[in-house]
Order: structure tokens, then C-alpha cells, then sequence
């Protein structure tokens, strides 16, 4: 199976060849590093950008205007606030220009913690992201995900801010994607640079397939009756995970995997909420003027009525930054016995 | 241009200097077709300022006093759509470019007057915020510089094409302090990726109300594209003959080697910054306009009653097109949903 950075670099490599990509870039993008997660390596044509999120946005945005696709890499998210106003404009320009310019481009980079990266690679950017207007944002829980979320982000005619929660780029997926060998190893010797010299290296592609998960649909991953958990990236895998624990205690918990954070599956969330009265949204930006507030926001207005319990957002400390000590990050950022905690007493509440 | 002469001093002495042998430098027809295309820039602009003190616009910004540099660059412009033309990543005062590329003077009431007909932005936007993607005209913003960033992508896919089209960048001398500017000089001048640009810069000496002079440690902006390796000059912008020579020159440079090259070019701002600075005329400035059709006129190129009548036919046209852009209607509420995304789809999120 492949992991998440093979995926995405399988789906740009699809990309080049299928769907017109001429230019993958950023900082450290082309060889021979391939990315700081491996994810563009082998690409034919990733290459290396100066090191400036800035003229990265910039360039990306002049080559959607004159109609040519490309993915733009911003090395970590905790570097993309200083191209806020860039994805402003990205985000305008088709609507300032009354419909006659459009951005069709794709800007990829790694978001969340769990990796102890301290103050400046920890940070989760779907809270920020969610208020870029023009701009579809999604982020995959999984690799098949990944790759069919980055196909149909390069397909797609506006721009795309496509997060990759960083704790998953090594994590494997349970589905093969389509035309990828069975054996990990196997993958590993196409399409993994080796370590030391790789001037002479070159990958072997597989024969891949395209597939694509539609922009704004969600993916119910675990059935379920008495509380809808909403979630995505990685903390979609600790909703999961603690389904499953409270399924031996005969708790039915409905988790769904939102994959796109905007524009979002409002007819998922709403069934599924209608079914059990009582939702937690679960991320892991900042808590005040958080994107799961919104939903929250939207649950009580049209669903009010049909709630058993007020709906919660569980997601990051309102503090400046993540800490690097243990203690620190996982103070900060949501974890599982938290996840538990918060589905255990919306579960109590008696309406 | 001596370089020991200050900036600002400069701008104001070469302008004033007449001389026949100057005209000579360039076609007769050429020089009466920018001296009209100059006028109608003007007028028109002006023509603006009455609509915003009528009443009839919320805000006016735009480029009188540019028009020796503007029109020059816009009679130049290798004009059509996509990457095998040339790209205009404009700022807020080059309504003399588009005039010279043939922008009819209503496009530009209609864009100030914000109306539904508004070919630019449907009514969104201020005036001079033009959009025109038949010339690859990308939609001007308000925010200072962040043109040049952008412009490198255009570049970049042009090279690609490799049909000596090339990328044209336009904004004022304070934004050379924003990160952009230099962002702009370091990706257009990497070494084998060198970008077919035209990088300007319309030193008008003022940011509002700031002066150029205690903001600034080089002795020309162009200087800085030299430590780049960008071959680069200061002109005269005040001079269309200068100006349209000095644009022939590098243009040819970039078509042939496919390198950037950069032109500062030292000009006047006739009538303030904006709309909130009063927009009053500055008689202390140089009239470009003023300059170079007395030099028109001494030299029997053109006479009184023609240059009369010249002036005349335009405030006529620009009179009759206020008055009907008046009628147009402005565009309709539930329109601010329009162009959110492609093809209209998702923009509500009520409707999700
Ligand atoms: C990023 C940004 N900061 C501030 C402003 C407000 N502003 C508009 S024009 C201007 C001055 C620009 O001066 P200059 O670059 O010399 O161009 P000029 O207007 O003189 O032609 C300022 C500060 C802005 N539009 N964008």
C-alpha cells in the first residue's frame, strides 16, 4: 500500500502526464530532495523554486492567468501567512474580473502537528483557509483519498489549497490506488530515490489509473446511530479509532470524513446529524473562530429542533503556538481521550 | 540622463529642453498619432475627475501626467490573447496604455461610474482597475505591487512558448519598497531562467503624500536590477519620444535574447494622488502633454485650430458617454454571487 507522499507524488506524476501539469515547484521541490516529505520526487517537471512563499504564489497565479496548469508547494503551512493577501487576490480575481479570469491552480502543504515540530511546523491552516473566498480547500485522511482529492484538485477550474496533515505522509492506506503494485516493497523500488547519489536515478512509473474523490463530498467511515463525529485529516483516524474502542461498549458512534473543508457536504452532515441528534466536530486549528464553528453555527440553525444535545467543537487551544514538549503539544492540540471525553458527555446530556 | 543630476531635478530639466532635431527622431505620423492618443488620455482622465466631483463616482484614481510613457508603451504592445502575446500586469495609472491600445474612452466611464455595463469588473472595482483579457490586460489590483509577482508567471509560460512574446510590469516608485519588487528581480534574473520582461517602475517622486526623497538609499530604483544582472536605464518619462524609443529598445532586447530588462522612467503626477487628495491639478509639475504639443506646434506639425478641434472632439466624446453611461443601470444585487467559483457553482453556502 502506498503511503501518503507516495500518493500525492504518483497523482502529480499523473498529473504531468494526463492532465497538463507543466510546472510542480516551491522550495526544495525538484531534485534532488523531491520535497522535505519526499512527495514531488521523480516528478520530470518539478523543479526548485528560490526560497520565497511569496513570488511562489505569485508565479503560480501568473501561470494559471495564461491558462497553464501547475502545483505550487509551500514547504510548511506555518510559511503561508505571509502570502495571505496573495490568496486573497487568488481567490478574487475571477469574481473582481466579473468571470473573465480565472486561477485554476493548486497550491499543496503540510498542515497540523503530531510530529513535535514546535511553534513552526505545527500549524493547521483549514481555520484561515476556510475565510479565502473563490478557494476550494480539502484535505485527505488517507492515500486513496489523496490521490483522488489531488486529481480532481488539478481538474478543477478555481483555485485549490490542498492540506496534507504532515503526521500522515508516511501512513498507509487500506486501498490500493488504481494501478499501483500490490507489494509496498515493490512500490518503494519504482518510485522511492534512493539514499546518496541519485543523479543517474529515475523512477519506473506504475501504470496508474485515473480516479478522482469529487470536491465537496464527504465519506461516512463508521455507521453509526447515537452521535455524529465530524472530522478530517489526522484526527479523522482518532475519530475512528475511538468508534471503534466505544463499539465494544455498544455506544454507535457515525463519524464522517469531510475531505473538503469548503465547499462542504452540508447533506452528509445534515442526514447523519437528523439520525442521531447530537454531532462533535473535531479539528485541530484554533478553537475561536474555528471552521467547526461554523458548522456548529449551521447544525443549530436548521437542524435546532431536532438536536438531543448542543453540539460541540473540540479542536486547538486558543495559545499562540504548539510547544515542543509532549506535555506541550498534546496540551494543544486535540487527542484521543479527549475525543472520547467529549462523546461520552454529549452522549449524557439529556435533552 | 547624467547621472549626477538628482532624480527629481532631472525629471523637470529634460523635459523643458526643445529642439527640433528631437522630433526628428521619430515619423511625423507616429509623433501626431501619440500627441492624439496623449490628448484623449487626458481628457478622458480628466473627464473622470468631473464624474467623481458631479458626484456620479465614489473614488477616482488614474494617470494624467503619464500619458509620455503610457502611450508609447501601449502603441508597443505585441496586442492578443494568450501566451504568444504580450502580458500586461498594469497598476492604477496607465489609462494612457490602454487608450493607445485602443480602449474606447466609455469602457473606462462605465468602469468609474461602477454600472452592470462595466466591461472591466461588472461595476466591482474603482476606476482604473482594468481587465481585458482579449489583450491579456490581467485585472489591475489595488494592492501595491503584488503585480510584479504575479507577472513572473506569465513570463515563465511565455518562455515556455518561446514566440518572443514577452511580460510587461507597471507601478509607482514607493511600492519598490514592498517585498514584491525584489521577489520580482530575483526570479526574473535566475541564471538560465532569465524571464522576457519589461520591468518599469513610474517614478512620479511621491507615495501619497510621502516623498521619494528620505525614503530612499539608492541613487536610481533602476539600480537595483544591475545587481541582478538586468540590464537597465533611467528615462525621462516626461518625453514620448525618449519614452517610445527608449520602450522600442528594450523591447527588441527582450524579444531577441528572451532576458528581463528594466526602465524607470521619471515622470509626472498632474493631479494628486487620488480622489482623496483633492485631484486638483499641480501646476508646479510638468505638463508632458503641454511640453510636447508646443514643441508639435512650433515645428509646424500641427496647428492651432487642428489641436483646437482635436481637443474639442474628444471632451465631446467623453461628455456624451457620461451622460449615457448615466442611464446604465448598475449592476443587480443577487449578482455578488456571481463569479465566485467557475461556472457559478457552490457560491452560497446556504445552498450547499
Ligand atoms: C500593499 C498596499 N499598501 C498600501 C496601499 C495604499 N496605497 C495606495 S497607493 C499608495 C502609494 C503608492 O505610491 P507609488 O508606488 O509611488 O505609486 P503612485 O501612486 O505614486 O503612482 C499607497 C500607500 C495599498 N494600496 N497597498
Amino acid at each position: 500500500m502506498a503511503n501518503m507522499a507516495q500518493a500525492i507524488r504518483m497523482a502529480l506524476h499523473y498529473g504531468e502526464e494526463n492532465l497538463g501539469v507543466k510546472d510542480i515547484f516551491g522550495e526544495d521541490v525538484g531534485a534532488p530532495l523531491g520535497g522535505a516529505f519526499t512527495a514531488t520526487q521523480g516528478l520530470k517537471t518539478a523543479w526548485n523554486s528560490p526560497l520565497d512563499e511569496r513570488g511562489i504564489i505569485g508565479m503560480a497565479m501568473g501561470i494559471a492567468m495564461a491558462g497553464e496548469r501547475c502545483v505550487a508547494e509551500i514547504q510548511f503551512a506555518d510559511y503561508i501567512f505571509n502570502t495571505i493577501d496573495l490568496l486573497k487576490i487568488a481567490g478574487n480575481t475571477h469574481w473582481v474580473s466579473n468571470g473573465q479570469y480565472s486561477m485554476p491552480l493548486v497550491v499543496i502543504t503540510p498542515v497540523g502537528a503530531g510530529i513535535r515540530g514546535s511553534v513552526y511546523h505545527s500549524h493547521s491552516f483549514d481555520a484561515w483557509a476556510s475565510r479565502l473566498q473563490g478557494w476550494k480547500v480539502v484535505m485527505p485522511s488517507n492515500a486513496l483519498d489523496c490521490y483522488g482529492l489531488l486529481l480532481s484538485a488539478i481538474e478543477d477550474p478555481n483555485p485549490i489549497l490542498f492540506l496534507q496533515p504532515k503526521a500522515l505522509m508516511r501512513s498507509r492506506g487500506e486501498e490500493l490506488i488504481p494501478g499501483e503494485p500490490e507489494s509496498e516493497k515493490e512500490l518503494k523500488a519504482m518510485i522511492d530515490a534512493p539514499i546518496g547519489d541519485r543523479s543517474k536515478w529515475k523512477p519506473k512509473w506504475p501504470k496508474l489509473e485515473k480516479y478522482t474523490v469529487p470536491i465537496g463530498k464527504g465519506k461516512i467511515t463508521r455507521q453509526g446511530d447515537q452521535i455524529t463525529v465530524v472530522s478530517c485529516g489526522r484526527h479523522l483516524l482518532l475519530c475512528n479509532e475511538v468508534a471503534d474502542a466505544l463499539k465494544q461498549e455498544g455506544i454507535s458512534v457515525e463519524v464522517i470524513d469531510l475531505r473538503s473543508i469548503y465547499p462542504y457536504d452540508w447533506a452528509m452532515i445534515k442526514s447523519s446529524v437528523q439520525k442521531t441528534g447530537r454531532v462533535l466536530f473535531v479539528n485541530e486549528d484554533t478553537e475561536v473562530t474555528n471552521f467547526g464553528e461554523h458548522l456548529a453555527y449551521r447544525v443549530t440553525q436548521e437542524l435546532f429542533y431536532q438536536l438531543l444535545a448542543r453540539p460541540r467543537v473540540l479542536a486547538g487551544k486558543n495559545v499562540p503556538g504548539i510547544g515542543l514538549h509532549p506535555n506541550l503539544e498534546d496540551a494543544t492540540v486535540p487527542q484521543k481521550h479527549e475525543i472520547e471525553r467529549d462523546i461520552r458527555e454529549i452522549l449524557a446530556e439529556v435533552p | 540622463m547624467s547621472k549626477k543630476t538628482t532624480a527629481k531635478s532631472t525629471s523637470k530639466t529634460l523635459s523643458t529642453k526643445s529642439s527640433s532635431a528631437e522630433l526628428k527622431k521619430l515619423p511625423k505620423e507616429l509623433l501626431i498619432q501619440m500627441h492624439s492618443l496623449m490628448v484623449k488620455s487626458r481628457v478622458l482622465e480628466e473627464r473622470l475627475i468631473k464624474i467623481y466631483k458631479a458626484g456620479d463616482a465614489f473614488f477616482w484614481i488614474g494617470g494624467p501626467g503619464e500619458e509620455a510613457f503610457g502611450v508609447p508603451l501601449g502603441l508597443q504592445v505585441k496586442k492578443g490573447q494568450g501566451p504568444e502575446y504580450d502580458y500586461l500586469h498594469l497598476h492604477y495609472r496607465c489609462t494612457p496604455t490602454l487608450i493607445a491600445m485602443g480602449m474606447p474612452m466609455i469602457d473606462s466611464i462605465r468602469l468609474i461610474m461602477n454600472r452592470a455595463t462595466d466591461p472591466s469588473t461588472g461595476g466591482r472595482n474603482f476606476s482604473n482597475h482594468y481587465c481585458y483579457p482579449k489583450w491579456n490586460v490581467v485585472p489591475v489590483s489595488s494592492p501595491i505591487e503584488v503585480q510584479y509577482i504575479q507577472a513572473l508567471g506569465t513570463a515563465h509560460v511565455q518562455k515556455r512558448h518561446n514566440k518572443k512574446a514577452l511580460t510587461i510590469v507597471t507601478g509607482g516608485d514607493a511600492g519598490t519598497a514592498e517585498g514584491d519588487f525584489a521577489s520580482c528581480l530575483v526570479w526574473a534574473s535566475r541564471k538560465g531562467h532569465e524571464l522576457p520582461m519589461l520591468i518599469t517602475v513610474q517614478n512620479n517622486f511621491w507615495g501619497i503624500s510621502t516623498s521619494y526623497h528620505g525614503q530612499h538609499g539608492e541613487t536610481f530604483i533602476a539600480d537595483r536590477a544591475k545587481a541582478f544582472n538586468i540590464r537597465s536605464r533611467v528615462i525621462n518619462g516626461n518625453d514620448p519620444i525618449e519614452s517610445y524609443i527608449a520602450i522600442q529598445e528594450e523591447m527588441d532586447y527582450i524579444r531577441k535574447t528572451g532576458k528581463p530588462s528594466f526602465i524607470e522612467a521619471q515622470l509626472s503626477r498632474l493631479y494628486g494622488h487620488s480622489s482623496a487628495s483633492g485631484a486638483n491639478l499641480n501646476t508646479q509639475e510638468v505638463d508632458c502633454l503641454k511640453e510636447f504639443e508646443a514643441k508639435l506646434l512650433k515645428a509646424g506639425y500641427l496647428k492651432e485650430k487642428e489641436v483646437q478641434e482635436l481637443w474639442q472632439s474628444y471632451e465631446q466624446e467623453g461628455f456624451e458617454a457620461q451622460q449615457l453611461v448615466r442611464s446604465e443601470a448598475g449592476p443587480a444585487a443577487e449578482t455578488i454571487w456571481d463569479h465566485v467559483f467557475v461556472n457559478n457553482e457552490n457560491a452560497d453556502w446556504r445552498k450547499f
